[in-house]
């Protein structure tokens, strides 16, 4: 199963990395990544992940990335593929 | 890869503009409960429903925490309840709603519909002992629904039916007129009722039905008032009735994927997506400002009508190609109570019984949600109902009725139910009797479907 991870909030260092590194520490593999700064400091990314050989359930990865987002100060949401398919391709 | 505009937008519509499913409904059939003996029967119907829908709670909730979209309701229907204690030799069917009840604790979901008869033509042996049965069974439990039709466009009015349901919704918001009169909340009076249909209180499962089936309804009238707003005041009404068809597309999009995942998880055939715009009290949930969105002052006034039409049957347009199978009451729903701007145009004075009566002919359902003052005497509740059924049957569609008689209150008071249902302000209602017509009983034949004029 793939999911799309995002990540909104005030720009600062090292949101990247530990978003990165939760993923990497269960075995997520990362796809694809956009990442902007929009308007001088919102930051916004999307990421593209395997969740195939993910060593944690779903919700119990979900619960660790959005809370790295609370001590980031970022918004996080990881969803499934499906409903961004479903939603914009025909 | 998506694009990282598709992604954002999908989100926002779904934590800014409340964009949610909302509902699964799980169709069981009962028709395989027969017994004689009516607590028998009871405990059959219990063990099929918690049998059946035992995972429907926890799949709803994974399917939620996967997609990141919330499924604010699932729900169980099953056959007309009716029908089944039709087998027993009970005079009354308390104790089904009561097994419905607790079935419905057991497996978590939130309401079971089909405590039902369906009457347009007459009587069977079961239809009027649950009927008799509604106030008790209504005041009894706290999840069941319950609904009766009563008329068709192929087999006219049943008048002696509607003589009937005025003097039992009367009677269900007295036995519940400590909470509110809820009862009468969870009690609904169709014509042309449909088999498949996932919203409560009238949801029931219909006989032609497989044995269990999941339906699903949507959501979204936040996420299509945003879309009206970007659009601003300067776009023709036309171009209003496109974006509000895009806008269908993709909210039907997600009750299909969630109604296909459910179904697949849960092993039982997919039935229905319900192309639906249901309202909750929250702000930036409203039907009514969408209407007003448009270019309304305020809901109800004139013109309301002409942009309901519009909407509505924009929403279906849109919806259509978004689900494989489409069914259910399909359209816009506008309940009073559970809707912010209908209940903000009733404050107002600007939305009144007749122009709500008038809305129905355009958009799904019907006469829904609204509190009447506690004093209404059974047969005008039973004219109004006659009224409202009669713009079903002609114009070939469903249109239901769920009046309040707010028991101790008058116009201007207001029943508060909370959650949901949210608030109810008491509308006037007229004060000359229609007793007269009422009393005559029979049935209304049905209407030629040629010569329409």
């Amino acid at each position: 199963m793939r999911a799309v991870v995002t990540v909104a909030g005030k720009d600062h260092t090292g949101v990247i990395a530990k978003i990165a590194t939760t993923l990497s520490d269960h075995n997520v593999n990362i796809l694809d990544v956009h990442q902007n700064v929009l308007g001088g400091d919102m930051f916004a990314m999307t990421m593209l992940v395997e969740l195939e050989g993910c060593n944690v359930s779903f919700p119990a990865l979900t619960a660790e990335l959005e809370a790295d987002g609370l001590e980031l100060g970022m918004k996080v949401h990881v969803m499934h593929e499906d409903i961004f398919n479903a939603m914009h391709r025909i | 890869m998506l694009n990282n505009y598709d992604i954002l937008e999908t989100i926002k519509m779904i934590e800014e503009e409340h964009l949610d499913i909302r509902t699964i409904t799980m169709g069981i059939s009962l028709i395989d409960c027969a017994a004689e003996d009516i607590n028998v029967l009871a405990d059959k119907i219990y063990d099929k429903v918690t049998r059946r829908a035992e995972k429907l709670v926890e799949t709803g909730e994974q399917i939620e925490t996967e997609l990141g979209i919330p499924i604010i309701n699932k729900r169980i229907s099953v056959t007309p309840i009716a029908m089944i204690g039709a087998t027993s030799a009970a005079d009354s069917y308390v104790p089904l709603a009561q097994a419905l009840d607790r079935a419905a604790a057991t497996t978590g979901v939130n309401f079971v519909g089909g405590f039902s008869a369906l009457v347009q033509k007459g009587f069977s042996k079961g239809d009027e002992i649950l009927i008799r049965s509604i106030p008790e069974a209504l005041a009894e439990t706290e999840l069941v629904c319950s609904s009766v039709n009563v008329a068709s466009t192929k087999a006219g009015i049943n008048l002696d039916a509607i003589r009937m349901m005025g003097e039992v919704i009367r009677k269900t918001a007295e036995l519940t007129a400590d909470r509110n009169c809820i009862g009468a909340g969870k009690l609904v009076v169709f014509a042309n009722a449909v088999e498949d249909n996932p919203f409560m209180a009238g949801a029931f499962h219909g006989v032609g039905e497989p044995d269990c089936v999941i339906n699903v309804g949507v959501s979204g009238p936040g996420v299509v008032h945003s879309a009206i707003r970007r659009a601003g005041p300067d776009c023709s009404i036309n171009e209003i009735a496109d974006i509000i068809k895009k806008t269908a597309f993709k909210i039907t999009r997600m009750g299909q994927l969630v109604g296909s995942i459910a179904s697949q998880r849960l092993g039982v055939p997919f039935g229905i997506v319900d192309l639906s715009l249901a309202p909750t009290p929250a702000v930036g949930d409203s039907v009514a400002r969408i209407l007003e969105e448009v270019g309304l002052e305020c809901c109800g006034t004139h013109g309301t009508t002409a942009i309901l039409a519009m909407l509505n049957d924009a929403v279906k347009k849109g919806g259509v190609m978004a689900s494989a199978s489409v069914g259910g009451l399909s359209g816009a729903f506008i309940p009073v109570s559970e809707d912010e701007g209908m209940i903000h145009a009733v404050r107002e004075g600007a939305l009144c019984f007749d122009k709500l009566e008038a809305m129905t002919a355009v958009c799904s359902v019907g006469l829904d949600m609204i509190a009447i003052p506690g004093d209404t005497p059974a047969e005008t509740i039973s004219a109004m109902i006659a009224d409202e059924i009669a713009i079903g049957v002609v114009n070939t569609k469903t249109t239901a009725v769920r009046v309040i008689p707010a028991i101790g209150k008058k116009v201007g008071d207001e029943l508060e139910f909370g959650g949901l249902l949210g608030s109810a302000p008491v509308m006037d209602v007229h004060p000359f009797s229609s007793a007269g017509f009422i009393h005559r009983g029979g049935r209304i034949p049905a209407p030629m479907h040629s010569l329409k004029n």
